[in-house]
């Protein structure tokens, strides 16, 4: 065994540090969480020489290392706190040689903490087409450290970069710039009350909380707070902090003259032509309109092919386990439980592997930010940004993937409303519902010449969808007590082919982290359904067989209508069926009886659930939709008579099921993104409550 | 009444001269937004927000009522 350094990435969002990062680690590498917080981390392995391997760890994407978001909050914590586990040896900062000026802020100030300091300089392959040159040993005199040319998408200066780690041993950890000339007499006395620490550590600690509230962590200079130096007001500390930031740029500009060199000539600008198109006020948007139709051509169609082949293995594996092995409750906990439950994890794989591929394509080639761009100034009377648009537009093919889809919003209140509200979007899941619901109830007619009636109930419902996502956003913009960032500045990415690599590797890490993290939590609530369902006491149920066979011994039934009908006479007996009936009072004023009580309970696991509930109910063997659709209509309504699905209930039900949040998996990513269980109760309860009181004012008034 | 950068036309360059400072997010310093740099308009969304901007070499985006708060001097 070698030894082992910590290395940490850093560097401003967009210079390339994840794809360096994957080039270094290549599949070596976990994702996880911070402990406590829901920011994502990186690491990984990186093998230097024969006798040194270093631990790689990629921080979230930052301007500086003055904090005002939870994202750049793990940087300073990380650099600060000399007993973290993942303090680095050596800090190598990430910059993009077309933005060296604004990247190098950031490499100033990590090189004043007195860490170790290594200057990437990224996309050198950039440098020929934009006509930039470069000193790089006069650089790295001026600096007083390694500077490293390298190109993350070719391949180019990596083993240089990991031999300069490998010599982390010369590197100077000396400071740059001088920031107590911003108040040389304030920065004295810090310097006399505190010699053994660096300057500018100690002024970071001070100013830290100013522009975002404090995280606790433990930390060597937690006195420092309390302390005598943090008398400065709020407002002359935010003065100090431009003052530092103007005399940062000071340092850089006279820095960059004496070694950059760009013949501005020689530039063609790709960026100005594309975005004259892509943002223009129509065609820009008539082009994320057709993006946003293909994104849902593949996650509705294309992906269907791949889930058919999953549910049918399932069932096959199902099955085969019933058939092979030894009867008795363990085998059908294996082939009705756990199966089934596998299955219900890996169906949703299609989709989200497709729609993180259209994400990460999009990300990675810079179009996302003019999607932001294009929509923020809508999105902004709701109380998100232009942000969310990717999220609330997802969660109509699935909120599974719309709810990690989030992470790209760094205000953490934006981003939570945007996860509370996503699931009201009309997701895949409520169609066939919807779609056997509305052929029972609408009829099929014409209005207006074109339009067909039931196609225009559908439509409404995704209106209904989008109308109560964009409502609660606004109302929980005003009710929820958590302070925003109260600006909007977004970087405008420079147009680029994405990297297959780092696509690949985003499909990869999303899927895992699904199926690891949602996965458990399904997995469980469906065994406990199947308990609830396959298990029940008393004679009904024990002797479920002999009852329905004395019940129609005289009708002459084939095998399989005998076993349609045990089924159905066992599943109204068990614990599941003890439940709809209870709670059928609850559901009467609705105008449901205690059998779509129990679709509706099975359907808290997933909504697609409802049919084949009903169709196990009503004893239809297949859960073929032309044969249950007749059952449905012959069902009647046990106190009103008349059908049971008419006009009123009809709609009740559809109503029920557009705001009702009646997905496990989705409450199982919301616990996973929000790192609480509080979030996804308060959606639960909240989404259910209002679903009811839809569903009640329907049918109370149309009935 | 003096500029802003709300009131840049499309393609329009411009100097900073100032800003409020309690109104201007740091962030917009750090990007490059400081008096004596110069600003360019490239586009900007439906109502003229948000706003598109090449501020000393970087692209960034900000909404209009920020734009409002920096004071420019025209070019030309
Ligand atoms: N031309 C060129 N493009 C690169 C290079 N390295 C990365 N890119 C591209 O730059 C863009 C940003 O790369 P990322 O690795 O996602 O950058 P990041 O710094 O991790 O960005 P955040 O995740 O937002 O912090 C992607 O489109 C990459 O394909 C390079 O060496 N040359």
């Amino acid at each position: 065994m070698g030894k082992s350094i910590n290395v940490s990435l850093i560097g401003n969002p967009n210079t390339g540090k994840t794809s360096l990062f994957n080039r270094l680690t290549g599949l070596n590498q976990k994702v996880g969480n911070y402990p406590g917080i829901t920011v994502e981390k990186k690491e990984g392995i990186c093998k230097l020489d024969r006798s040194l391997k270093a631990h790689i760890l990629d921080l979230p994407g930052t301007y500086s290392l003055n904090t005002s978001s939870l994202d750049e909050s793990v940087v300073v914590e990380t650099l600060l706190n000399k007993n973290s586990k993942d303090y680095p040896d050596v800090a190598v900062v990430v910059s993009d040689i077309e933005n060296l000026k604004r990247n190098l802020l950031l490499f100033t100030q990590i090189k004043d903490l007195e860490i170790p300091t290594i200057l990437v300089i990224n996309m050198a392959d950039r440098m020929q087409r934009k006509a930039i040159s470069l000193d790089i040993e006069l650089m790295e005199q001026e600096l007083n450290t390694r500077v490293v040319l390298v190109s993350a998408r070719k391949n180019i200066g990596v083993d240089d970069l990991k031999k300069a780690i490998s010599e982390y041993k010369n590197l100077k950890s000396v400071p740059c710039v001088n920031a107590s000339t911003i108040d040389p007499e304030y920065f004295e006395t810090l310097r006399k009350a505190y010699p053994k620490q660096s300057i500018y550590k100690l002024w970071l600690v001070i100013t830290q909380d100013v522009n975002f509230g404090k995280i606790d962590r433990n930390r060597d200079l937690e006195d420092l707070k309390s302390s005598s130096f943090a008398v400065k007001s709020e407002s002359d500390l935010k003065k100090m902090q431009h003052k530092e930031t103007v005399v940062r740029y000071q340092f850089i500009n006279s820095l960059l003259t004496k070694v950059l060199n760009v013949d501005k000539s020689q530039a063609k600008d790709l960026r100005t032509r594309l975005d004259r198109v892509l943002l223009h006020k129509v065609w820009g948007y008539l082009i994320f309109f057709v993006i946003l139709l293909l994104i849902f051509q593949a996650i509705y169609d294309w992906s269907t092919y791949p889930m058919d082949w999953i549910d049918t293995f399932f069932a096959k594996a199902s099955s085969w386990a019933q058939t092979s092995l030894p009867e008795g409750p363990f085998t059908d906990l294996i082939s009705e439980g756990i199966i089934p439950g596998l299955g219900g994890i890996v169906i949703f794989i299609p989709q989200i592997a497709f729609l993180f591929l259209f994400i990460a394509i999009l990300e990675e080639s810079g179009y996302m930010s003019r999607v932001v761009f294009l929509m923020d100034h809508i999105m902004k009377k709701f109380g998100l940004s232009g942000k969310s648009v990717v999220p609330l537009v997802s969660g109509t093919a699935c909120a599974i993937p719309a709810v990690m889809a989030t992470r790209n919003i760094e205000d953490w209140k934006e981003r939570l409303i945007t996860i509370l509200v996503v699931p009201f979007t009309t997701c895949s899941a409520r169609l066939p519902v919807y779609l056997i619901i509305i052929a029972l109830v609408i009829p099929e007619q014409e209005v207006w010449w074109i339009f067909n009636m039931q196609g225009l109930t559908l439509m409404l419902l995704y209106m209904l969808g989008f109308g109560a996502a964009i409502f609660s956003a606004w109302v929980l913009n005003k009710i929820l007590p958590i302070k925003r960032k109260a600006f909007f500045v977004m970087e405008m990415p420079a147009y680029k082919l994405p990297m297959l690599k780092n696509v690949g590797i985003t499909v990869l890490e999303k899927t895992k982290s699904f199926v690891l993290g949602a996965g458990k939590i399904i997995m469980a609530i469906s065994v406990i359904l199947w308990l609830l369902a396959s298990h029940g006491i008393g004679e009904q149920f024990t002797n479920a067989e002999e009852i329905v066979k004395e019940q129609y011994a005289s009708q002459n039934l084939s095998e399989e209508e005998l076993t349609n009908k045990i089924a159905s006479q066992q599943l109204e007996h068990s614990f599941i069926g003890y439940i709809g009936k209870g709670i059928e009072p609850a559901v009467r004023p609705l105008g449901y009886d205690w059998k779509i009580g129990i679709a509706i309970v099975s359907s808290f696991a997933a909504r697609e659930v409802f049919v084949g509930t009903l169709a196990t109910i009503y004893s239809v063997g297949s859960d073929e939709e032309e044969t249950i659709k007749n059952r449905m209509r012959a069902e009647v309504n046990p106190i009103l008579g008349g059908p049971l699905f008419n006009f009123a209930s009809g709609i009740s039900l559809l109503l029920f099921y557009a705001f009702a949040m009646q997905c496990m998996s989705t409450l199982a990513i919301v616990k996973r993104e929000t790192n609480s269980w509080k979030w996804p109760a308060i959606q639960f309860t909240a989404m259910t409550v209002i679903a009811y009181f839809a569903a009640l004012a329907a049918y109370q008034i149309l009935k | 009444m003096s500029d802003t950068i709300a009131h840049l036309k499309r393609g329009e360059q411009a100097t900073i001269v100032s800003f409020n400072e309690e109104q201007v997010p740091l962030k917009l310093l750090e990007m490059g937004c400081l008096p004596g740099n110069v600003v360019m308009m490239m586009e900007s969304a439906p109502f003229q927000d948000p706003i598109y901007l090449n501020i000393n070499g970087t692209y960034l985006a900000i909404r209009r009522e920020t734009a409002q708060q920096i004071i420019v001097k025209r070019h030309g």
